[in-house]
């Protein structure tokens, strides 16, 4: 089940794909009545990926947990965990040690998740649920202690938090070299409103300019989770662990060490998700602020089938979701016509496929789609924040024959039992 | 071997509640607030006849929810979704009695069948997942609490809300008279003393005690709540034995969306008698922790919702005096639940190893006693 290095043809493949949804969304943009200009912009492409980050970070933390055998409802909580210390951190040392200690306090998350189903073999959904319950109360006791003695802050939040840092990718995005300002080529070309060519380097631009720093490291942590878990003895190990336990001990793996580190890994990346969330997106810690999202992450290992590259398209698909309709909701409409086509492109290859039931169901779908698209000028504004939550069930419901979860993923271990 | 058995029933809670209070107080002491004084004070206000009165009301909830996610952990179901099933049912509950009018008793009746068919459509959908095509229920009731919070913002906004209403506080219009529910405050007082403060003891509580009543009925009295009880022992043995898995699951998860339909409804019934935007949020998962701490038993679970009710009750009292911040108790909370799942783990484990002692030794002794079966205990 590893991921193929990427070679030629498979690297060619994803860039057609990406070219091909680059074509599709500016068509969709171009067509769409009422007008929209947000669909593919700097502006989404940016928001997107900064939306994604906290999603892809909690992803990961899903990925680690899981690929060693433990499932982790409670990155939420750790997650929440990482918006406080990490706000936290970031008040007392600056914004780096924030993100440091915003790690250390999710993977202190993951640590007492670790001991509960580890060590002690409590149930995994048991021990998350607790965790969830747990974790708001040591911020609400927390915040009360602390940011609420300081100015700005209260019990509910903490002062304003100051950000890591941004640049500009020099040359491509203007950013600056020893003072000197780079031309910035990809807005340049953005602005000229050529069809496609100009929505390509929109993206580009949206994604080189105005980047974290911790985003930079976030998405580092793709390749960086991929080389651990399937390149080293290490990540061998782990997964080996999220397999088959018993064989992985008869072969001297010590498979309580591995699911510990596993776990408190999966933790520090749910801490990292909270700490950006507190740190880089919001510029302040706010209860409840995660909004769900380590549960979205959740979802996305499911989604992105256990793999970190799946995971991360899947963070991409929902953080687009919800930065447009923060941006722009006719762009959203725009979505309409596009997942009705879409949905009638499917029917049409069940009918070719003779699946009349599936294929009547699907144009039945699509119709509705289309007539929506038609017969309003916008969404409502609750349905995008939930379009994660559909596009999983949807998954599950119909993909779900295709996903292949570690064999071993939520099982009681104990050593020398089978 | 009775005796025994109930100290080792009780080893687990008592010990978790022990270690919880004395990580708080290390907690406590860390601040630099003597935790002595903050658990007397407690302690002292939590024993007021109003303290209790407000820790019954908010318990009445918090057992129903801890029951509703009991129905389906007593068959290794997790209905982690009870939170956007009761807001939802609560939702549409308190528009649909605001609609009617109809005698008293059958208003309410209506606004609870209400309640309880919505809360049990949303949960059945995820059984209907699980058994049609595989999607464990743990992901899709996490997705429809999300799905069903945008619900009630959509419908809130665009239907069910007041139109009269001007204030930015989004509400549905109030429910008759009819549609109330007594409080209990006239029956009380013939035992006690007058009650103070406007508080009213909620009627909803009997509700709450009639479903723990039937909740250990049908697990121990009846075919359904067997085949429930022995699938979430051993579902390999039910299904050899007869029983249809797939329609267990499916009405061990209709049974726990009904009983979720009833958490909000002390609220509306007894209290605001509409929805709003200041509707209670997260006695679902609160159901959780109260279930995990009852260990799924109807009495267990009473316990952990009054135990809850309580601490929310009597902790206010410490932000009065200033002894303590009141958050405390959230980390108590917190720590209970987590230690508790933790010593029943510990706890079920020495009790098998003893019992496999005890029936090594029976066996070695070559006496057949026949009933040293070790009876299965059900729960987390």
């Amino acid at each position: 089940m590893s991921p193929v290095p990427l070679k030629e043809s498979r690297s060619l493949r994803w860039m057609v794909a990406i070219l091909g949804l680059v074509l599709v969304l500016s068509v969709t943009q171009e067509l769409a009545r009422p007008e929209t200009t947000d669909l593919i912009s700097a502006g989404t492409a940016g928001s997107t990926l900064r939306r994604a980050v906290p999603i892809l970070l909690a992803g990961l933390g899903g990925i680690w947990a899981e690929r060693a055998g433990v499932v982790n409802i409670g990155l939420e909580g750790m997650m929440i965990l990482g918006t406080w210390f990490g706000a936290w951190g970031a008040l007392e040392f600056g914004p780096w040690w924030g993100i440091a200690i915003g790690i250390a306090g999710g993977a202190a998350g993951g640590l007492l998740h670790a001991v509960a189903t580890v060590g002690f073999g409590v149930d995994h959904i048991i021990s998350g649920v607790a965790i969830n319950i747990l974790a708001p109360g040591i911020t609400r006791f927390l915040s009360r202690e602390i940011f609420a003695t300081q100015t700005g802050g209260g019990i509910t939040q903490s002062p304003r938090v100051e950000s890591v840092g941004h640049f500009d990718v020099p040359f491509v995005s203007g950013g600056q070299i020893f003072g000197w300002a780079t031309p910035d080529i990809f807005g340049w070309i953005d602005d000229r409103g050529w069809f496609l060519v100009s929505d390509l380097f929109a993206i580009a631009s949206g994604i080189t300019s105005n980047i974290s720093w911790a985003t930079l490291l976030a998405i580092a942590l793709v390749p960086g989770t991929v080389y651990v878990l399937w390149r080293t003895p290490f990540g061998l190990r782990v997964r080996s662990c999220g397999e088959h336990p018993v064989a992985a001990d008869s072969l001297g793996v010590n498979v309580y060490r591995m699911k510990y580190a596993a776990v408190v890994i999966s933790g520090g990346m749910a801490g990292f998700g909270g700490a950006f969330i507190a740190i880089e997106q919001t510029g302040i810690y706010r209860e409840a602020q995660t909004q769900g999202r380590g549960f979205i992450g959740l979802a996305t290992v499911i989604f992105g089938n256990w793999q970190p590259l799946g995971a991360f398209l899947g963070s991409i698909l929902f953080g687009f979701a919800d930065a447009l309709q923060l941006r722009d909701r006719t762009a959203v409409h725009a979505l309409l016509l596009l997942t009705g086509v879409a949905v009638g492109l499917i029917a049409l290859r069940a009918l070719k496929r003779s699946q009349p039931v599936g294929a009547g169901v699907l144009i039945l779908v699509s119709a509705l789609m289309l007539w929506w698209y038609s017969a309003t000028d916008s969404v409502m504004g609750e349905l995008p924040p939930v379009t994660p939550h559909i596009a999983t069930l949807l998954v599950l419901v119909f993909a779900s024959s295709r996903l292949r979860m570690p064999a071993a993923d939520g099982m009681r271990y104990r050593k020398g039992q089978e | 071997m009775t005796a025994r058995r109930i100290v080792m029933a009780l080893a687990a809670p008592v010990s978790a509640f022990a270690f919880s209070v004395l990580i708080s107080s290390a907690v406590l002491i860390a601040v630099g607030t003597n935790p002595i004084d903050a658990w007397a004070e407690m302690l002292s206000f939590g024993m007021r006849l109003e303290t209790l009165i407000e820790t019954s009301n908010r318990a009445t909830p918090l057992y129903l929810a801890g029951i509703a996610v009991a129905v389906g952990f007593r068959m290794n179901l997790f209905n982690i979704g009870v939170e956007g099933q009761y807001t939802i049912a609560a939702l549409l509950a308190a528009s649909a009695g605001a609609a009617v009018s109809l005698p008293a008793a059958l208003h309410i009746l209506l606004i609870i069948a209400v309640a309880m068919i919505v809360g049990s459509l949303f949960s059945g959908f995820a059984g209907y997942l699980k058994v049609t095509r595989g999607v464990h229920e743990v992901i899709s009731t996490i997705m429809l609490n999300a799905i069903a919070w945008a619900m009630v913002g959509y419908l809130m906004r665009t239907w069910l809300a007041d139109p009269d209403d001007t204030t930015l506080n989004l509400k549905t219009r109030e429910i008759a008279e009819s549609g109330r529910f007594p409080n209990l405050n006239g029956l009380l007082e013939a035992f006690t003393r007058d009650i103070k403060g406007g508080r009213e003891l909620g009627g909803f509580i009997l509700v709450a005690v009639v479903v723990g009543i039937i909740f250990h009925l049908y697990l121990t009295r009846t075919r359904s709540g067997y085949d429930l009880r022995i699938t979430g022992l051993n579902p390999f043995a039910a299904e050899a034995s007869g029983v249809d898995p797939k329609a267990t699951v499916v009405r061990a998860m209709l049974l726990s969306g009904a009983v979720a339909g009833l958490i909000g409804l002390p609220e509306i019934l007894g209290d605001d008698f509409k929805y709003d935007l200041s509707f209670t949020k997260g006695l679902g998962f609160a159901g959780i922790a109260v279930a995990l701490i009852g260990r799924n038993h109807p009495a267990g679970i009473a316990v952990g919702a009054l135990l809850f009710g309580w601490l929310d009750s009597a902790a206010p009292i410490l932000d009065v005096r200033g002894d303590a911040p009141r958050e405390i108790v959230s980390i108590l909370q917190g720590v209970v639940v987590l230690s508790a799942v933790v010593a029943y783990e510990v706890v079920s484990r020495v009790r098998q190893a003893q019992e496999a002692r005890d029936t090594a030794i029976a066996t070695a002794a070559q006496t057949d006693t026949g009933s040293d079966q070790p009876e299965g205990e059900v729960g987390a």
